[in-house]
């Protein structure tokens, strides 16, 4: 299998502290690659280096064989790498169905289109498609109502669904079950699954190690912005300088 | 009933017969004369414009005056050089402020929020200050620009319409544009402004629009280039503004550079607010409002006062008329100020969340009737927020 990703030297500072150092990783197409590591380890750093959020110091970040550095938020996600927010980034004076159906529409029009005169009621393969993401989610009931109006564990998932409807070819996820209730965040693992088989790739960043160890084929270790161990999730589970690192506190938190 | 109100079709034929009809429900209260009527419709073109930038965008200009000032400039430059006919002068006006609004929203869409703001205003105001210095060649400075008998009006030279000894008016093939002809001009213009109005806010690109509002960083991570949307935006309200300082040009043919002054982009602020921004009704209701207090509370003096008062016992009578003089004639701004805050505070989504809310109150089919038709967008989540 080839990379889809392959992010090299990267280093990142913010005045003096080193939120990443010599970052080296690669990412196989349609494996799911978990990213763990204590708070503050540079996890969500490293997200927003992939999609323009934050340009790093130096390094590359090769999608599919192109350098994504510089280029705009909305081109590299027509590139086809997505990410899904930590914090629900969602439009809150809009109503689910249309918060599915913006993403939708972005992977139809590309960056611009200036189609004043069509009318949204008869956009129906759109609609129908928002609907079928929403329904996967669980949200499909609350399609008519604003997505300022809902529970943050539906925010997280309408967030999941306009991250899933562009069908990218590389999904980052940031804490994707954060916030949610037991039988809700096993609902998205059981969802996850399914799309993975759809040979979707996923970098999923999260805290919750039913998540990781259920859904990961390869896990990351980033403690003190610096990769400490890549592996399969039996490999993490049994190296000290993990359990040192990370999951000492997480026996704590739990 | 509720699939009646959802049809273009039907919308359009409401707010046709509505408009056209305006002469005869007007006149009760006093407002059914050609020249206020030509405002209300003139400014109404100018507001359901301004909508479509700061009702779906949110991006609040400051300097849209400058687009209505450069539209009437262009249509009586065009009456005094190519024709009285009013055809040649709107389409230049238009194309003319369209180009401006591309140079004003290239430069002002770069920032956003009240920085957006202050340079529209600072646009706005030096053109003001170009209009009474440094253009006069072109705008005539203080006086303002007027026809005069001196007027090449090469068109009408060639197709041979004589030169009189007084001033030519403006007219659409021979229909002249004063009085209620006029106003049933710039009522056409009303109609399909608000038809493309309606169109925007029922199409994709207008539901991107109020994405954008809603949460502009989260579009650019999803695929869009926000600019092009912003820009797009930009023009066409700058060119409806164009329109209707032309159809004002048509009516009366001057032009001064008082148009373009703050003051007359922060009215249409205020119309657009007050009446319910992102409506597409809203901003219409606030200039109906805004002039007919201009133009019939401002009439009222004391005299008019005290007919009013005149079923109170004489005492009562003068103590209401010491109240509430200072409310009207000269004071009408005070007026109008209050009603302002009264909503802003109140209604935070104008004029429209009050009728939405009303509606709400008795009965549910009302409803649904009033979300479709009245609160197209979301006055009502402005309100909570």
């Amino acid at each position: 299998m080839s990379n889809i990703l392959e992010i090299s030297n990267v280093n990142k500072t913010f005045g003096g502290l080193h939120a990443l150092s010599e970052i080296n990783l690669k990412i196989e197409e349609g494996k799911i690659h978990a990213i763990i590591g204590p708070n503050g380890a540079g996890k969500s750093t490293l997200l927003n280096c992939c999609i323009g959020r934050l340009i790093p110091d130096t390094g590359s970040v090769m999608f599919n064989g192109h350098d994504m550095i510089g280029m705009e938020p909305y081109d590299i996600n027509h590139a086809g790498m997505v990410r899904v927010f930590q914090t629900p980034e969602i439009f809150p004076d809009l109503t689910l169905l249309e918060n599915t159906m913006i993403p939708a529409l972005a992977k139809r029009d590309g960056t611009f289109k200036f189609n004043p005169f069509a009318v949204l009621s008869k956009e129906n393969e759109i609609r129908d498609h928002a609907m079928s993401v929403l329904a996967d989610v669980g949200l499909d009931r609350f399609a008519d109502q604003h997505a300022g109006s809902i529970s943050r564990g539906d925010k997280r998932r309408l967030e999941l669904a306009m991250g899933l409807i562009q069908e990218p070819a590389l999904l980052l996820l940031d804490e994707p079950t954060a916030g949610m209730a037991r039988h809700d965040t096993n609902r998205t693992i059981d969802l996850l699954k399914k799309i993975k088989e759809r040979g979707m790739t996923k970098i999923i960043i999260e805290h919750d190690m039913h998540v990781v160890f259920s859904l990961a084929d390869t896990i990351s270790v980033l403690a003190q912005g610096r990769i400490i161990a890549t592996g399969t999730p039996d490999e993490i589970k049994n190296n000290p300088k993990v359990k040192e690192a990370y999951l000492g506190e997480e026996a704590e938190d739990e | 009933m509720k699939d009646l109100f959802k049809s273009n079709m039907a919308i359009m034929i409401a707010f046709t017969a509505v408009v056209m009809t305006a002469p005869i429900w007007l006149a009760p209260i006093g407002a059914s004369y050609p020249d206020l009527l030509q405002k209300f419709a003139i400014f109404g073109v100018f507001a359901i414009g301004f909508n479509i930038l700061f009702g779906l965008t949110g991006y609040l200009s400051f300097g849209h005056a400058a687009f209505l000032g450069v539209g009437s400039y262009t249509a009586v430059w065009s009456f005094k050089l190519l024709s009285m006919n009013v055809l040649p002068a709107i389409i230049f006006a238009v194309i003319v402020s369209g180009v401006f609004s591309l140079l004003i929203g290239y430069i002002s869409l770069r920032r956003s929020g009240i920085y957006f703001s202050i340079l529209t205003l600072a646009f706005a105001q030096m053109s003001y200050s170009l209009a009474y210095s440094v253009l006069t060649p072109i705008t005539n400075g203080e006086t303002g620009l007027q026809l005069t008998l001196k007027d090449p009006r090469v068109i009408d030279g060639m197709v041979g319409i004589p030169v009189t000894d007084s001033l030519p008016s403006t007219n659409f093939f021979g229909i002249g544009m004063s009085g209620y002809s006029g106003f049933y001009f710039c009522a056409v213009f009303l109609v399909i402004a608000f038809y493309v109005s309606l169109k925007i806010f029922r199409s994709p690109y207008g539901m991107k629009l109020r994405a954008i509002k809603s949460n502009q960083t989260r579009m650019r991570y999803t695929g869009f280039n926000t600019r092009p949307y912003l820009l797009s935006a930009f023009v066409i309200s700058g060119m409806f503004a164009g329109l209707a300082g032309s159809l004002m040009a048509v009516t009366d043919p001057l032009a001064g550079a008082e148009r373009m002054q703050w003051t007359a982009s922060g009215e249409v602020v205020l119309m657009t607010i007050l009446g319910g921004m992102g409506t597409l009704i809203g901003p219409l209701l606030g200039v109906g409002i805004i002039k007919y207090f201009e133009n019939i509370f401002s009439a009222l003096n004391e005299a008019a006062l005290h007919e009013i008062f005149n079923f109170l016992p004489t005492g009562l009578e003068n103590i209401m008329v010491v109240i509430s003089s200072p409310f009207v004639g000269e004071g009408w701004h005070l007026t109008l100020g209050a009603l302002f805050m009264i909503v802003v505070i109140f209604l935070p989504g104008g004029l429209m969340e009050g009728f939405s809310r009303l509606s709400r109150m008795f009965g549910k089919s009302d409803n649904e009737v009033s979300e479709d038709v009245v609160s197209e967008t979301q006055g009502k989540a402005e309100g909570e927020k």
